[in-house]
């Protein structure tokens, strides 16, 4: 029955692909551009070669799942952890200096700086989980104020600490090739990061749906008071990991950024590639598998628009707008589900 | 007539005539219809879900009917909001209260009028009305901080502060003691006498016949019989509502007598987290094979020490022995048992579900649940339907099978039958008997004070936070309750 659901759940993201490219493509004619050649440049740029689809759109959608399943997983929880853009900036700065600083054998400076990526993340995911446990305060409020603390360190490290050796530019030195990702198809960027979001968005579903912890969890942001009284869960402490999990992810796709795609640290790294994660992960119902899905849509949007810009001149940052009204869309959509505007029912479980 | 409806306003006969209202596939309301004469008190009775409530907020414009007349005095009203009902002098006490905690009484029976806010005025409104009906309410006390029966009182001055001359009040006895109800039904008859007309919807086949003049039956949102207080018995009632009369006492007393001591509390008391004192120095055992009743008014710490005795809260002082599991169910199930949005599988994996380790056996669990929902006549699509594709009735049989199920040594009880149909009450009770036949030690709370006499071997009384009563009988249980001293 999982599998119908999931099945609806694919169609309307395509959907919203679908309407998302005519969004941009109705914006682009308003703004006075060529529609027909920016479609074709943003087609051209998602999927018009191999090499735009590998270098292009799963470059752009690894992120942007990483970010996604980080999330998915507060969201699963209760957990409204909006602050996967700071923690994946931690994680990228984290991954940056140990990847500099780890010089040694073999994979080690690579480990050492996916590793510290995903502490960083973790790090700052675990002050607001802290925060919320110690004092209430609320999720929504601590990620938001945490992501521009990690966007100001960050400015501060890549004039400060982590600067690049002549002191010119505001980025750190590039990472050594020990300590950057390797490249999955010989000739692309696509690096191992985009294998890697596809496990853990494979594991985390089976994880969910079908082990104890993953039912604890479920069942701790479905009716926290319900788990804890009808099943004994510890509550505060499933929040409590699920905020470090969730920023440990976030932190991971900061580090997969440095390390397979920038090699650097600098200030605008991430596009809100933390932010798009949010409609990443409610567009797939905070299912990570379909997270996958939702972020190549995203992913190919980006691919696009950029390519867009290049070939006609169109700015890239309307993919933002589209974005911003894909949520707001999705938003009243399920609202009007939850109302029952339209009264299409779902596939109901067969008993 | 000091209780007539303020303004002096008479009554109008309220009238609905071939209403039908339709949710989705269900016809909640199948051609039902009541006549509200001026000056009387009209009970309204019938099974959950006969459309009692349904009918009456068709009536007080929360609803639009699907067909069908209201009349005031005979003229056809069209109540688009609940404003457009309240200045036509209908006004309505809703089950779950409407109020703002954070404000106070003057505050919370000026909102929703026009203009500015004058708080000297608001209390005197509170004040008059106080005076002139006998609903006597501080009007700067906070309404979160009242107790429940006084927030009540809010909810009828609101509706007196707006003139209400036909006042609906859906269930106001469920969450009262036996004395808070008395008195609210005594007011309700003065109410009447005064001039104005009260529509009193009730679970409470005893209630209806003490202060109705006229009593409504609705069974499956078709209307089964509509007549004078004259002419009903306790038995009509009671077959008109079921349409079938039932049997006996719901628990027959113990056979045996009763085991091994299960459950102790051992001087224990518990303060909350805001540090009041709700048990204060209790002990108490609870052996296998008895049901032990819990009497107390609101408000007496009986939550607190149901939770104790279940283990869902730790004493501040004091020691509990229990056994390692103790079956819970509590009032509130939305809140505190189940998962409303998870499949039914989900919800019986609940159980134990903190020491659980590796991967959850779903197929066997649902193999169980299927088997569960047969023996225990949970009726629903199926284990993979969501909680709350379930009624009410259902939802409690498929908690209280999850918690007997295996047997644990002992099985804390609250209110079980809460907003349950007569048949759902009597199987939920049936299983209590079975699971005390069992050798199960039980423990029992109901705010239905007959009920807990009807279900239970022997009866605790809870006063103020402290057990007052280990024995009681159901002469002495409202004294000891009420904190009278023998």
């Amino acid at each position: 029955m999982t599998r119908h659901r999931w099945t609806g759940r694919l169609l309307l993201i395509a959907a919203t692909g679908g309407v998302a490219a005519l969004l941009l493509l109705a914006i682009v004619a308003l703004a006075g551009y060529d529609a027909p050649r920016a479609l074709g440049a943003l087609a051209g740029g998602a999927f018009g070669s191999l090499d735009a689809v590998l270098s292009g759109t799963l470059v752009r959608a690894t992120p942007l799942v990483l970010a996604g399943l980080a999330v998915t997983l507060a969201f699963r929880a209760g957990v409204l952890n909006i602050g996967a853009e700071g923690q994946l900036l931690a994680g990228a700065a984290a991954a940056t200096a140990a990847g500099l600083a780890v010089t040694g054998p073999g994979p080690l400076p690579l480990v050492s700086a996916l590793t510290a990526g995903i502490a960083g993340g973790a790090v700052v995911a675990g002050v607001a989980a802290w925060l919320r446990a110690r004092f209430g305060v609320l999720d929504v409020i601590s990620t938001l104020m945490l992501n521009s603390v990690a966007q100001f360190v960050v400015a501060w490290l890549v004039r400060g600490p982590l600067q690049e050796p002549l002191r010119i530019y505001p980025q750190s030195a590039s990472l050594a090739a020990a300590a950057r990702l390797p490249v999955l198809v010989p000739g692309s960027r696509l690096h191992l990061g985009w294998l890697m979001a596809v496990v853990l968005a494979g594991v985390g579903s089976w994880w969910l749906a079908r082990t104890a912890a993953g039912f604890r969890l479920r069942a701790t942001g479905l009716n926290p008071l319900a788990a804890a009284s009808a099943g004994g869960v510890a509550t505060g402490r499933v929040t409590a990991w699920a905020f470090v999990g969730s920023g440990m992810l976030a932190g991971l796709a900061g580090a997969v950024e440095v390390t397979g795609v920038t090699y650097a640290l600098y200030e605008n790294l991430s596009p809100g590639y933390g932010f798009t994660a949010i409609a990443v992960a409610l567009l797939a119902g905070l299912e990570p598998v379909l997270v996958i899905a939702t972020g190549l849509v995203f992913g190919a949007l980006e691919a696009g628009a950029s390519a867009m810009q290049r070939d006609a001149g169109v700015p890239s940052v309307l993919v933002a707008v589209v974005e911003a009204l894909v949520i707001l869309l999705l938003v009243l959509a399920e609202r009007g589900r939850q109302a029952g505007w339209w009264t299409r029912r779902t596939p109901e479980a067969a008993g | 007539m000091s209780v007539a409806p303020p303004g002096g306003r008479r009554a109008p006969t309220l009238a609905l005539t071939g209403i039908l209202k339709r949710f989705g596939p269900t016809l909640a309301l199948d051609d039902a219809g009541v006549v509200i004469r001026p000056g009387t008190v009209h009970a309204l009775l019938g099974e959950n879900g006969a459309g009692k409530s349904t009918l009456m907020r068709i009536a007080f414009g929360l609803l639009a009917p699907d067909a069908g007349t209201i009349t005031l005095d005979g003229r056809p009203v069209h109540f688009a909001s609940a404003a457009a009902a309240l200045a036509a002098g209908l006004g309505m006490v809703q089950q779950h209260f409407s109020l703002v905690p954070a404000m106070t009484v003057a505050e919370n029976v000026a909102l929703g009028g026009r203009g500015r806010f004058d708080a000297a005025r608001a209390a005197a409104v509170v004040r008059r009305i106080g005076e002139a009906t006998g609903l006597g309410l501080d009007p700067g006390a906070r309404v979160g901080e009242l107790a429940v029966h006084a927030q009540q009182r809010v909810e009828i001055v609101k509706a007196l502060a707006r003139d209400a001359a036909v006042l609906i009040l859906d269930e106001p006895t469920a969450v009262l003691a036996p004395a808070e109800a008395h008195e609210v039904l005594g007011w309700v008859r003065r109410f009447a006498e005064g001039g104005g007309s009260i529509v009193l919807i009730t679970h409470k086949l005893a209630d209806a016949l003490a202060v109705a003049d006229d009593l409504t039956v609705l069974r499956r949102g078709r209307v089964v019989r509509s007549a004078q207080r004259a002419t009903w018995s306790h038995d009509a009632l009671v077959a008109a509502m079921l349409g079938e009369v039932p049997e006996g006492p719901a628990v027959a007393p113990s056979v045996r007598p009763p085991g091994d001591e299960v459950l102790a509390l051992e001087g224990v008391t518990y303060a909350d987290a805001r540090g009041v004192v709700r048990v204060e120095d209790v002990s108490a055992s609870v052996r296998a094979g008895e049901v032990v009743g819990i009497a107390a008014v609101e408000g007496s710490g009986q939550h607190e020490l149901l939770r104790l005795l279940a283990g869902r809260l730790a004493p501040t002082r004091g020691l509990v022995r229990r056994p390692a599991t103790v079956g819970f169910v509590p009032e509130d199930r939305h809140r505190d048992a189940i998962l409303l949005d998870a499949p039914l599988r989900e919800n019986v994996a609940l159980r134990g579900l903190g020491a659980a380790r590796g991967r959850m056996p779903w197929e066997a669990l649902r193999a169980r649940t299927r088997e569960l929902m047969a023996r225990f006549d949970v009726r629903g699509p199926g284990p993979e339907a969501p909680a709350r594709a379930l009624s009410g009735g259902n939802q409690q049989k498929l908690v209280l099978a999850r918690e007997l199920d295996p047997p644990p040594p002992a099985l804390v009880v609250e209110n079980p039958t809460r907003g349950l149909d007569l048949r759902a009450t009597d199987a939920v009770l049936g299983r209590l008997r079975e699971a005390r036949d069992q050798g199960l030690a039980v423990v029992f709370y109901s705010s239905d004070i007959d009920e807990v006499l009807a279900v239970s071997d022997r009866v605790l009384a809870m006063h103020d936070g402290r057990l007052v009563a280990s024995d009681a009988t159901r002469e002495s249980v409202g004294r000891a309750m009420l904190g009278a001293t023998p």
